[in-house]
């Protein structure tokens, strides 16, 4: 993974609560064995008619969306299904940052994991997101997340919160994976102590 | 699981003593590691993390806690026939090839255990009180019936998990979800959990586990239990559970995975100390009058707009919130629905009785003893799809694949199908389907697919009349 450094961007704004997973990418694009190529299809049924034709009113289509590496969506985004392809797919696509009042608990996990960040504004700063975007579709935010704060396009700053653990490892470019694995002696103790397992290869 | 003894001083509820018992390590600046007592693997959420393991040189560590199972993209139809959709049998060979590289027992598709993954777990005696249990699919809380704490994961975790059998959690808040009173005949599981995500939204349980508790929860099966936690991600909770009791323990007694003789003792001697101290609080709560709940249905494109079936599909024009209110405007424009009046007598032309919600043998006794005897309308194609090759077993023993032909409708081989529509099961733009299972998201059965969720009761009467339905005026 690439180190999470600070940037500027302009927003593509997807003004809709409780955008689910299988709008970011709908089921039929995850029988793939890879990462590959997701962000052809990223909302897709949003994205493209019947004829796989772009719709000209889909924000993506438009010069603004395309050039924004920020996403401003309704409250409560990434509903739904566990699939880390809606990450692969968003940052494939070239964002790097989402913003909204809230996210879905798997979806802001993988993102995290994904060099996404999934940032937490108040009401009040996601309405003045809304409405800067609507009066200058070319304003720009600038995401800091050493500082946890994010600038909006009149210059003032909003803080936003971030798990210890993972700001550390997106600064540092690195995966969850390798410190686990260094937990190994805690994690042969553990099992050591178990009293109750089962055995899949009984059934298996 | 660990040890779930231990001198607590103060009440904890089943969530923290379920989650208390499996701390492997905490440390200052990271999350909690926690162990996990059992991993289901599927085809289209694992490839990506075995590749991982590939590329770091890693091992399986507990093949042993492990089980695959192949459910989402594979086809309904007969299973000795070959797979036409070639992406989808490249995702199953690559997965076949994945658990025999890595030494992880799986139902593959001939097998006579293949299934749904929530489906196959409780069958196999798998499932069990106290654990913890992942998947790398949202519904994976459908273990929680056990009164095991079950989530479902990314796959970035998958590999986690595989590779160290841990994962990286911060504790959740808990959210009590009591339940009392008796439910009205024509009323069951499915409109319980219908109506708390009606109540409190898609989002209202992120951040949280929900237990399900109370005298409604205490009366219903565990495959009841089932349908309920099953859906606990519809309400924004990645878990939720039931404490164990006699009817957990009498399920799970005797299956293929389940402890036997000084084992199973020493078992029910732990589980019975995991339900919820006296005293314990919960960070939140709601309550249900189960006396007072209808068949429940949705009208629009999330599980939280659902309504009863007898009430009107509500008005956008009342909203206050413009962002709320163009998200139902928006929801209904796609549904192609006038608001103001009840969905009863929309005409359907699909009913799709399957998936991890209800796909088991109670749902199917169910759904038969209303098509017993009759046909279904001949506009609508009916599609029932047993949750595993066992429960598709028994239906057969029972007769009940005959009722589902004789009425008109397709006998199906075990599988997600519909719910999903990876398979080449979907509905067609525009269809509007009623369905058994846990989402009704835009094009989520089939690109321009307008769902209707709701219980195995209602499927069944619409499937009869070919408009949406109230079981409860179907003439007996």
């Amino acid at each position: 993974m690439e180190k999470f450094t600070k940037f500027t961007s302009r927003l593509a704004p997807l003004p809709i609560d409780n955008i689910d997973t299988d709008q970011i990418i709908p089921a039929r694009f995850l029988k793939t064995v890879s990462k590959a190529g997701l962000d052809q299809n990223l909302f897709c049924d949003w994205r493209y008619d019947a004829e796989g034709n772009p719709k000209p009113d889909f924000i993506l289509n438009q010069p603004e969306g395309r050039a924004a590496q920020v996403l401003l969506a309704g409250d409560n985004f990434g509903c739904g299904s566990s699939r880390e392809h809606a990450p692969w797919a968003l940052t494939q696509y070239g964002f790097r940052a989402v913003i909204s009042t809230s996210y879905a608990d798997i979806f802001r996990g993988n993102s995290l994991k994904n060099s996404l960040l999934p940032i937490v504004v108040s009401p009040d700063a996601h309405k003045q997101l809304f409405a800067a975007i609507e009066k200058d579709p070319a304003a720009t935010v600038t995401v800091d997340l050493a500082a946890q704060t994010l600038t909006l396009p009149d210059g003032s700053s909003v803080k936003f919160p971030v798990d210890e653990f993972s700001k550390h490892c997106m600064l540092e470019g690195v995966d969850e994976l390798g410190y686990i694995l260094q937990q190994e002696p805690a994690i042969a103790a553990y099992e050591a102590a178990r009293v109750l397992t089962v055995d899949t290869r009984v059934v298996g | 699981m660990g040890q779930v003894n231990g001198a607590a001083s103060k009440p904890r509820t089943i969530i923290e003593k379920v989650w208390d018992s499996h701390i492997v390590a905490q440390r200052e600046g990271a999350p909690t590691l926690i162990y996990i007592d059992l991993h289901l693997v599927h085809e289209v959420t694992s490839p990506q993390a075995f590749a991982g393991l590939r590329e770091r040189g890693l091992k399986a560590r507990r093949p042993d806690l492990t089980l695959g199972t192949c459910d989402h993209s594979i086809p309904t139809y007969d299973r000795t026939l070959p797979i036409i959709d070639k992406i989808a049998e490249t995702q199953l060979l690559q997965f076949e090839k994945n658990c025999r590289d890595f030494g992880i027992p799986f139902f593959g598709p001939r097998s006579s255990k293949q299934g749904i993954v929530h489906v196959i777990g409780p069958e196999q005696g798998l499932t069990q009180p106290g654990m913890t249990v992942v998947c790398g699919d949202s519904h994976t809380a459908t273990h929680g019936a056990f009164g095991a704490l079950a989530f479902g994961i990314g796959t970035s975790q998958v590999e986690h998990v595989l590779a160290t059998q841990c994962l990286l959690q911060n504790p959740s808040k808990t959210f009590e979800v009591r339940v009392e009173g008796t439910l009205k005949k024509g009323v069951g599981a499915k409109d319980i959990i219908l109506n708390l995500i009606s109540r409190i939204g898609i989002g209202g349980g992120t951040g949280c586990v929900f237990e399900y508790r109370g005298s409604t929860i205490r009366s219903l099966s565990m495959e009841e239990r089932m349908t309920v936690c099953n859906m606990s991600i519809e309400g924004g909770a990645r878990a939720g559970l039931v404490a164990p009791d006699d009817t957990t323990y009498n399920y799970v007694a005797g299956r293929p995975a389940a402890p036997n003789g000084n084992e199973w003792d020493r078992a029910l001697s732990l589980w019975r100390k995991l339900p919820t101290d006296d005293g314990a609080t919960y960070d939140k709560s709601i309550y249900i009058d189960a006396n007072a709940l209808e068949p429940m249905i949705t009208f629009g494109t999330n599980p939280g707009m659902g309504i009863p079936i007898t009430a009107p599909v509500p008005d956008p024009s009342k909203i206050g919130d413009p962002l709320e209110r163009e998200t139902l405007a928006k929801a209904l424009r796609y549904m192609d629905l006038p608001s103001g009046k009840p969905l009863l007598g929309h005409p359907v032309n699909v009913v799709f009785i399957g998936s991890c919600t209800n796909s088991r043998i109670s749902d199917l006794r169910a759904a038969a003893e209303i098509l017993k005897g009759r046909k279904v309308n001949p506009k609508v194609r009916v599609m029932v799809v047993p949750g595993s090759q066992q429960v598709k077993e028994q239906a057969q023993a029972e007769g009940l694949d005959r009722v589902f032909t004789d009425a008109g409708a397709e006998w199906r081989e075990a599988g997600c199908s519909m719910c999903i529509a990876m398979n080449g099961d979907q509905l067609a733009p525009g269809q509007y389907s009623v369905s058994t299972s846990n989402r009704n998201f835009e094009g989520r059965q089939g690109k321009g697919g307008r769902t209707f969720l709701a219980s195995p009761l209602t499927a069944a009467a619409s499937a009869l009349t070919g408009v949406v339905t109230d079981v409860r005026t179907l003439n007996s």
